[in-house]
């Protein structure tokens, strides 16, 4: 690839990445109505999607091979433990991190 | 500080001063995470040959991870755009998610609101929809240094990482680990505020089942399509209930 091959490939996946970022707000401009359904979408979706970004972040873990996602497991159950007893957002993603940095480094 | 009325001070110091100081701690996470990733990405870069003004140039323009690793095999490959473009808005549908979720979050905010959705990556979204931002503090420039903070994270770390490349020996193995106790996080503190599960519970079951029938490359568009045809089913139900209440 040439350079100005390369600037254009990199233009385009700027130009992708744009459009997925402004295309609903250029569908749904501010001055009309949105549509009912989009704004039932735009309620009912979050809290699916943050599920599914759970998801993604474990998608190259795999439960048959390796250590069977068990370091996964058991960093992600201190973190919901961390956050069910303090509440404290910072404190239950420093202690999950560390615990799973430990696990695999010293144990798996 | 704590004297003024929040419409005597839009556009102040102070104003943007306190926005910036609630910003802040919401984005630590993101900073660890990012510095990380980054610092990966741009290292990748280097070892594949591309000069640091890479790394810098696309993390500051592309500014969404996972496209930008893709991005790595589109330059190492022939000259294919529309393919490239193709791709990235594959890769980056969920944005589409997020723009719907946002759309009155982010207007009304004057210019910032081009740059809130411009710097729309998976974790300024997170924060910027689910933070109880203070009532004293202005929710557009706190969301903009949300996405300003993270956005600067991210050069940072694939700078480094394009610069120093092979140079970085300490082991930090398991750090990226804090992406995903972030995004827990998140998923429970939207789960403690809402009242009924049925979307969190959709989106984890519909997510595990497209991963285990797609395989972890392919199983983002199918798991987006079968979300949205789920709650589309569940409208009716989902808003009745929600009426009741």
């Amino acid at each position: 690839m040439t350079w100005s091959e390369q600037m254009i490939t990199i233009g385009m996946v700027v130009l992708g990445t744009v459009l997925t970022r402004f295309l609903p707000f250029l569908l749904f401009p501010s001055g009309k109505p949105t549509p009912k359904y989009i704004q039932y979408l735009g309620k009912v979706l979050p809290p699916a999607v943050f599920g599914l970004l759970v998801l993604y972040c474990l998608k190259n873990v795999s439960l048959f091979t390796g250590n069977h996602g068990i370091p996964e497991f058991i960093a992600i159950a201190v973190v919901a433990a961390l956050h069910l007893w303090k509440r404290q957002m910072l404190v239950s993603i420093a202690g999950g991190t560390v615990c799973y940095m430990l696990l695999v480094q010293f144990v798996f | 500080m704590k004297n003024y009325a929040p419409d005597d001070v839009k556009n102040t110091k102070a104003m943007r001063k306190a926005a910036f100081k609630a910003a802040f701690p919401h984005t630590i996470p993101i900073f660890a995470g990012f510095w990380f990733l980054g610092l990966t990405y741009g290292i990748y870069m280097n070892v594949s040959g591309f000069s640091f003004w890479y790394p810098m140039l696309m993390s500051l323009t592309i500014f969404a991870g996972s496209a930008e690793f893709v991005a790595v095999n589109l330059l190492l490959g022939s000259f294919h755009p529309l393919q490239a473009l193709a791709m990235t808005c594959m890769i980056n549908a969920r944005h589409l998610f997020y723009g719907i979720s946002m759309l009155d979050k982010y207007r009304g905010n004057g210019r910032k609101d081009l740059y809130l959705i411009y710097g729309m990556c998976d974790e300024s979204f997170s924060i910027n929809y689910t933070a109880d931002v203070p009532e004293d503090v202005d929710r557009g420039w706190f969301m903009f240094f949300v996405t300003l903070l993270n956005h600067f994270y991210w050069f940072f770390g694939a700078t480094l990482g394009g610069i120093f490349g092979s140079l970085i020996h300490f082991n930090t193995e398991g750090l990226d680990f804090v992406m995903t106790a972030m995004f827990v996080v998140i998923f429970m503190e939207q789960w403690m505020k809402e009242e009924r599960h049925a979307s969190s519970l959709a989106g984890i079951g519909i997510s595990v089942l497209c991963l285990t029938a797609f395989g972890p490359e392919n199983f983002m568009i199918p798991a987006m399509f079968a979300i949205l045809g789920v709650l589309t089913l569940l409208r009716k139900p989902l808003e009745k209930g929600e009426k009741r209440t």
